[in-house]
């Protein structure tokens, strides 16, 4: 097989379908990645840590296993390299959550979803970048350095999955896992042209995430195209007793609902998305996208979601309250950061939390403490969670009327690093629209659905009901196939890569 | 409003030693947010109830089984002053 280059470019399933013919071994793959990490992670930036020495034992275990255990039963992921946000505890490896209170912490454990991809052989390349505690939609919020978009370096991947977005984009691997709480999976998604799944809540188990907002946060998979997101989600997926909110009903084969037609599937379209501040040219892409879908027989059916409006109010009101409520553990007494100069423990857990925490995490941890607070908590956290109702009840109705609801997934293409991180509501804003699934739960998929005339990608959002994944990637593969678009492969400068041992 | 001594209480809730600078940063930042919230107030929400979490969740048990926990030196080695065993802390009692 050609290059390091075509092989970095191929799709998960594509690699897993070489590997499985032995045209290729896993420890080449693996190879192949790691080259092309040191040769372009010095602009990207999406890697916080690569674990070159784990990946290749990996890569020689699973070439073990292709060459002694019978094919069919091999997983499917053996031998694909994959990336994973640095919120996911790996033993051993340093997890930082993008912070620098958690600068030196090493995990005691794996993450169920990472015990589950070492199962499945696929080896780990490394840990990806992130805003701090996963509170950004830039990655300019990572207390190390921020990511770029490998699709114009001066531009945000988005986040706060944007190093793993980042890393997927630029071929530096093959498939990533991030979060999402808020549009963390997919606003990154549409911003660097990939496919992101925020999976129903308690489809995935938690164990090992480092916790932000417990109602909300979501693992997910960031792929290159539909196909790898639903085997992604078949590794993950599943009932865990080591995290109580993880549901405990079987999940389907999602790769059985690719390629079903969506004949007579009826396409709900919120107009309450389609509203002043989204980008002219995104609106136009989106709705030849969904106009493609009726070509393939969707019935299109206008819906509301009255609600909306409300939603980022309702969002900064929730995810700061269980932030400031989670972040409370990070005192510098059991693990990571510890001032050293304080007198007594009071002043020790202030100055720790002063010296790790960067901005906007102090800002949301504020945010929270003050909803929280006696005197406040019925006006503003109570309230939200009324209006957090308000929102299950506008997609109950809206789903009697539809089976999936299609809209942009992000107002804007990707934006200028810099433009928007003094204002923190203009930041919150690009966040818009993919709010309201996890306040109600749902799942929701960003697919990519065009590209700008500048050449930046963007993507379209299908939201479904509770553990409907299914359904959206039924439509999301209709969509992918009827449009034909290539993905693109950006041209990153090689050369002031990153040094990988 | 949140005033600056809010904002000072707030801080002292959640443990965080804030600058002079980002006090007064956080004031305006925390008013111009909780102004966008105040949104909310517009909606009627007499009779509708607030949800914790979006999907039915009830209590989860199992049986009370004592199983392995994590290793302790291996809990122990991301401590920052670790001592026989314990997390040490610098002194929690006020001094006579």
């Amino acid at each position: 097989m050609g290059t390091t280059a075509e092989l970095t470019r191929l799709t998960a399933h594509e690699l897993s379908d070489l590997l499985r013919r032995r045209e290729v071994s896993a420890v080449e793959v693996t190879e192949a990645y790691l080259e092309r990490i040191q040769a372009v992670d010095g602009q990207v930036k999406a890697f916080l840590t690569v674990t070159a020495d784990q990946a290749r034992k990996a890569a020689q275990e699973a070439d073990r296993r292709f060459a002694t255990e019978p094919a069919e039963s091999l997983p499917p992921l053996l031998g694909v390299p994959g990336a994973l946000k640095d919120n996911m505890c790996t033993i051993g490896i340093k997890t930082t959550c993008g912070s620098k209170i958690l600068h030196n912490f090493i995990p005691p454990y794996d993450a169920t979803v990472v015990e589950k991809t070492k199962a499945a052989g696929a080896p780990i390349l490394g840990k990806c970048n992130m805003d701090e505690f996963a509170m950004g939609s830039s990655t300019e919020n990572s207390g190390f350095f921020p990511t770029a978009n490998p699709y114009d370096l001066e531009r945000v991947p988005g986040g706060s999955s944007g190093g793993s977005a980042a890393a997927v984009a630029a071929d530096e691997a093959a498939w990533a896992l991030g979060s999402d709480t808020g549009g963390s999976i997919r606003q990154p998604a549409a911003f660097c042209g990939l496919v992101g799944l925020k999976p129903t809540y308690g489809a995935v188990s938690r164990y090992g995430l480092v916790a932000f907002a417990s109602s909300l946060d979501q693992i997910g998979p960031l792929t290159k195209d539909v196909t790898d997101a639903a085997l992604v989600m078949n590794l993950i997926a599943g009932k865990d007793e080591r995290d109580a909110t993880s549901v405990d009903r079987p999940h389907p084969d999602y790769t059985s609902f690719l390629g079903r037609e969506i004949k007579g599937l009826r396409v709900g379209i919120p107009k309450e998305y389609f509203v002043e501040g989204l980008d002219t040219e995104v609106r136009e892409k989106v709705m030849a996208a969904i106009g493609a879908l009726a070509n393939l027989g969707a019935e299109l059916v206008e819906v509301s979601l009255p609600h909306t409006e409300y939603a980022l109010a309702t969002y900064y009101l929730i995810a700061p309250a269980e932030c400031s409520s989670n972040l409370a553990r990070y005192d510098g007494v059991r693990y990571g950061h510890r001032s050293t100069t304080a007198p007594d423990s009071v002043t020790m857990f202030k100055k720790t939390r002063q010296e790790g925490f960067g901005p906007e995490v102090k800002r949301r941890i504020m945010l929270g403490t003050y909803a929280l607070s006696a005197g406040y908590y019925d006006a503003y956290y109570l309230k939200a969670q009324k209006v957090r109702t308000l929102f299950r009840r506008d997609f109950e109705e809206a789903f009697k009327q539809c089976d999936v609801i299609a809209s942009s997934t992000t107002p804007t293409v990707a934006f200028k690093r810099g433009e928007k991180v003094d204002n923190p509501l203009a930041m919150y804003l690009s966040d818009a629209f993919t709010i309201p699934a996890p306040l109600a739960a749902l799942p929701a998929l960003s697919v990519p659905c065009a590209y700008s005339a500048e050449g930046l990608p963007i993507g379209l959002q299908l939201q479904g009901r509770h553990f409907d994944e299914g359904t959206l990637f039924q439509v999301a593969y209709a969509l992918e196939q009827a449009l034909g678009l290539k993905r693109r492969h950006p041209e990153i400068p090689t050369g002031s890569g990153k040094e990988v041992r | 409003m949140i005033t600056r001594e809010q904002v000072d209480h707030v801080a002292h809730l959640a443990r965080l030693a804030l600058s002079d600078e980002e006090r007064e940063r956080m004031t305006s930042q925390l008013n111009k947010i909780l102004e966008a919230a105040g949104k909310l107030q517009k909606l009627d929400t007499t009779d509708v109830p607030p949800t914790a979490f979006a999907v039915p969740i009830q209590n989860v048990f199992r049986p009370d089984e004592v199983r392995e926990s994590l290793p302790r030196d291996l809990v122990l080695a991301n401590a920052p002053d670790p001592e026989r065993g314990f997390f040490r802390v610098p002194r929690i009692m006020e001094e006579e």
